[in-house]
């Protein structure tokens, strides 16, 4: 790690560093490598022991608990959309039983009125649900967390009210004889079958997901999660992607409620409540929010507590009604009180599993992309006269200079001068109140972050921004968003594996060619913090940017690491690439930038080489309080 | 609908909207201070409410069995934690309760009005820091997530509690005054000044205790930066102590005031409540000035809607937060990242 790589070190990065790096678990926290035929095994245990059990279990259970199971799976079927919105993506939902409520009215009317096969009837109930999900996200996924969480109450009243009053929908006498699940010539008119179906459908659904996470799309989903503005750093449509995110939960929702309608075969208001919704939360919390098995063990804790509560709880009392749900929500509480990241996760900490084996892309050639060509003193970025206002401070005045290819241009002041100001109006992240910013050659008025990722800047941020608990490798991988294409779907069935190998690949070289390459498997949040800064940088290089915008990158680094950073920006700045950045370390600014532009209050007070700047008279005065 | 019949909802809207701007500045306070969605402060309501209530009938309430006995668990749980600790708790979970019990032991049977809903102030009123001892406290620095599932927990052990303590029977608080006036054809009850005036002046006291009290600048502090204001020595848990005490405070005058005008069940505070929610959110959670305006047209708009399409007021009132979403979100553009 502190070993100093000089350029040609860097170079050859390719080759045999690559190798070792990826074989050897560094400092005893890597998995131990397990030989190919294990891991051929291994994969395959899992799906065969569930097909196994999923065939095998309704058979042989006694009728009751083919009931209380056929709950518990349905209830995972939410529990696992949850999971994703709440666990992954960081949003609340407190309408989720409403979801399911549509899907079960949507396969009833279907099934029951119309003589519909039930296939039309899952057609039926997840587009409708899907696309009342869509609707809904339109409006609340731009707002932050309790606001969804409040508002998904308001629309979970509003559809159980509608439930109950809509005259064709029988009210609360509900709607029964639904017929029985069917496809050509294959009835399930036995629960134990239905369980069955149920199950397979929880087993599908849970892989789709583990896929879906486990892809370019499942790291993006990662960023909405409190780095949504990290996220639109490396070109990441956040308010889109939590939309889908939102229908997706949904949907998962209306799987479940099409599983209901057919194997209660009965369908009225009350189990669509806001109250069922919230049962639905409390699995996940109690499960565990962060990992997809939080929402099977949850869902089995609920259901199977509170059918207990009912059975036993009138028995002591000699009354029933007054006291189930009362015990049931203390047992809630104490939970949450004891583990409120989730049993799950006080199981993980009772036993620190090893981190999961995840692909690394190593078979694939390590290759790093060239960025697009561009000639050496072609202007990348200019400024011209930026001013930026907080309420009567003024952040920026009248801000000018340019940075150009194959050049590194430092931006240095006092505390308070702008600088990282300067850095959110040139990202896109801030609008500037007056001032024109020309990004290679085009000049906008506003631009997104996101659209200036994808022309070509790369940034890091003072505060580092990284997913804490996720491998330095798919911090870096997150960079690389916008070079992958592919959506949902083939993410879900896993046909992305040559992309996201190609991916990881590019990821894997940045990390090594940065200088991280032990660290790839390493939760990023566990580096050191002058370390957590390189991720960073190997995240913004993963953009193939044209320009660079480094923000401290400096800071915390051991005297080693400075000088292997600065080798890599003389690096970068051969290959024609643009920097600024933003250091308070002058001795690393001073033997490394080829131009300085000195900023104090605000104002750019000098700009020129880096021996002229030193001995200028006003930034000794802005650095020093006067010259004596 | 004629002209009197508009007023007199428009009267009805405005009421039910001042009880809806007492919620929503109730849970402004907590959440900013707690980062806690306090979803059982309606049921606190409707414990207020039920309270007086009972007291009216000249029962001893099941709330103040419940104030006794969790009081004694803090009482002992103090004692433990140093002489200074456990002085105060005896003053404020020992003597206080005991007092209160006494109070409303000797001056239940008299059936007063006015000593009713004192009492039931000061029983319900403690409801709210001993819910942030026992509940929140030990896990202050959770998600804002796992705060509002336990919050939604508890809103179903205060119904659970009041169901047990009040019967599923609907029950009316005394009026604070019988007076009523007319003003030309339209006919102004008392009642309705009255809660006017008890949220504009607990309004105007709270803006005296937020700008002038070093109890509420310690709170404001706490809002605006928690990490800062632990670091200049405000006492995390005294202010969380605080907020949801004035937090109780609110829900159970509320409950006295809107109880003379609509008879409420032990479960009637969720929603009533959640209106409290819908008002904030139109505030944006931040400006009460905003809030203030969002209650009132809430209140306006339900009690319009009741005339026109009883069934589906609910449907009407929540659906109503949708335009002022669009509204929100096309203003704010992205969502800023959340601590």
């Amino acid at each position: 790690m502190s070993r100093i790589a000089s350029p040609p070190d860097l170079l050859r990065a390719s080759g045999t560093e690559a190798a070792d790096a990826d074989s050897a678990p560094i400092g005893g926290r890597g998995p131990v490598a397990r030989t190919g035929a294990d891991v051929q095994w291994s994969r395959w245990i899992a799906p065969i022991a569930g097909v196994v059990l999923i065939l095998l279990v309704p058979a042989i259970l006694p009728i009751f608990y083919v009931t209380l199971l056929g709950y518990v799976g349905m209830a995972t079927l939410v529990a696992l959309g949850l999971v994703l919105l709440t666990g992954v993506s960081g949003q609340t939902s407190f309408g989720q039983a409403s979801f399911v409520g549509l899907a079960a009215y949507a396969t009833t009317i279907l099934t029951s009125f119309c003589n519909a096969p039930p296939i039309a009837g899952l057609a039926a109930g997840l587009v409708l649900t899907g696309g009342v999900a869509w609707l809904l996200g339109l409006v609340t996924a731009r707002l932050s967390g309790h606001f969804l969480a409040l508002v998904s109450v308001a629309w979970g009243i509003s559809f159980f009210a509608l439930f109950g009053t809509i005259p064709q929908l029988h009210g609360f006498n509900g709607i029964g004889n639904i017929p029985p699940l069917r496809l050509g010539p294959f009835s399930a008119a036995s629960l134990r079958v239905n369980l069955g179906v149920i199950w397979a459908a929880v087993a599908i659904v849970m892989a789709m997901s583990a896929n879906l996470l486990d892809s370019r799309l499942g790291r993006a989903i990662r960023t909405l999660n409190n780095a949504r503005l990290m996220g639109a750093s490396v070109g990441i449509d956040t308010v889109r992607l939590s939309r889908t995110v939102f229908v997706i939960a949904a949907l998962y929702a209306a799987i479940a409620g099409f599983l209901f309608a057919h194997f209660q075969r009965f369908v009225s208001p009350t189990p669509f409540s806001l109250g069922a919704s919230i049962d639905y939360l409390f699995m996940v919390i109690i499960g565990g929010a962060g990992s997809l098995w939080g929402a099977p063990v949850g869902a089995a804790l609920v259901v199977v507590l509170r059918d207990q509560f009912n059975d036993w709880i009138p028995r002591i009392t000699g009354q029933a009604g007054n006291f189930e749900s009362l015990v049931f929500a203390l047992v809630v509480i104490v939970l949450l009180q004891r583990a409120p990241d989730g049993l799950l996760a006080l199981l993980a900490r009772l036993k620190r599993r090893p981190a999961r084996r995840a692909e690394t892309g190593a078979d694939v050639p390590l290759e790093i992309p060239a960025a697009a060509a561009v000639a050496p003193g072609q202007e990348l970025l200019a400024l011209d006269a930026i001013c930026r206002n907080f309420g009567g401070l003024a952040a920026n005045r009248d801000v000018s200079f340019s940075v150009h290819a194959a050049e590194i241009v430092a931006l240095i002041g006092p505390n308070g001068a702008g600088k990282t100001t300067l850095f959110n109006v040139i990202s896109g992240m801030l609008p500037a109140d007056s001032g024109r910013i020309r990004l290679f050659g085009a000049v906008a008025k506003r631009i997104s972050p996101r659209r200036v990722a994808a022309l070509g800047l790369a940034r890091t941020f003072q505060h580092v921004k990284l997913l804490a608990d996720r491998s330095v490798l798919e911090n870096v991988a997150l960079g690389a968003h916008l070079s992958g294409r592919a959506g949902l779907l083939r993410s879900m069935l896993r046909l992305d594996r040559a992309e996201e190998a190609r991916l990881l690949s590019e990821a894997r070289a940045q990390v090594i060619r940065a200088g991280l390459g032990d660290m790839l498997r390493v939760p990023a949040g566990d580096l050191p913090l002058g370390q957590q800064r390189v991720v960073e940088i190997a995240r913004a290089l993963c953009l193939r940017p044209r320009l660079l915008l480094l923000d401290e990158p400096a800071a915390g680094l051991r005297l080693a690491e400075k000088q292997r950073l600065a080798a890599l920006l003389r690096q970068l700045r051969a290959e024609g690439m643009g920097v600024l950045l933003v250091e308070h370390d002058m001795d690393f600014v001073m033997q490394l930038a080829d131009r300085v532009v000195v900023m104090d209050f605000g104002q750019k007070i000098a700009e020129g080489p880096p021996e002229r700047v030193q001995s200028d008279p006003a930034v000794m005065e802005a650095y020093l309080g006067g010259v004596a | 609908m004629d002209w009197f019949v508009f007023l007199a909802l428009l009267q009805d809207g405005i009421t039910t909207g001042a009880i809806y701007l007492l919620l929503a500045i109730g849970l402004l306070i907590v959440f900013s201070v707690t980062r806690v969605i306090f979803v059982p402060q309606g049921d606190l309501l409707a414990f207020g409410t039920l309270t007086v209530a009972a007291l009216q009938s000249g029962r001893l309430p099941g709330t103040l069995w419940l104030l006794d006995g969790v009081s004694a668990v803090a009482l002992v749980a103090s004692l433990f934690q140093g002489r200074r600790a456990a002085l105060r708790g005896m003053l404020t979970w020992g003597l206080y309760p005991a007092a209160v019990t006494a109070a409303a032991w000797l001056l239940a049977p008299r059936e007063l009005p006015a000593v009713s809903i004192l009492l039931a102030l000061a029983i319900v009123t403690p409801m709210g820091p001993l819910i942030w001892r026992f509940a929140f406290r030990p896990i202050a620095n959770a998600s804002v997530l796992a705060l509002l599932i336990l919050s939604m927990a508890l809103h179903f052990v205060l119904i659970g509690l009041g169901l047990v303590f009040f019967g599923p029977e609907e029950a009316s608080a005394p009026p604070i005054t019988d007076a009523s006036f007319d003003l030309g054809s339209l006919n102004v009850s008392g009642q309705s000044l009255a809660v006017l005036a008890c949220c504009g002046v607990l309004v105007l006291g709270l803006r005296w205790f937020f700008g002038a009290t070093i109890h509420g600048k310690a709170l404001r502090a706490a809002a605006s930066d928690r990490l800062g204001a632990r670091l200049v020595g405000i006492d995390a848990a005294a202010t969380g102590a605080l907020a949801f005490g004035l937090a109780s405070f609110i829900a159970a005058l509320a409950g006295v005031l809107i109880g003379a005008v609509t008879p409420l069940s032990y479960d009637a505070g969720f929603d009533i409540g959640l209106k409290g929610f819908v008002a904030a959110i139109m505030g944006g959670l931040v400006s009460y000035p905003m809030a203030a305006a969002g209650a009132v047209l809430v209140g306006v708009l339900e009690s319009l809607s009741s005339f026109w399409a009883s069934a589906y007021r609910e449907v009407i009132v929540f659906t109503l937060l949708i335009p002022v979403l669009v509204w929100l979100s096309v203003r704010s553009g992205s969502p800023e990242d959340r601590a």
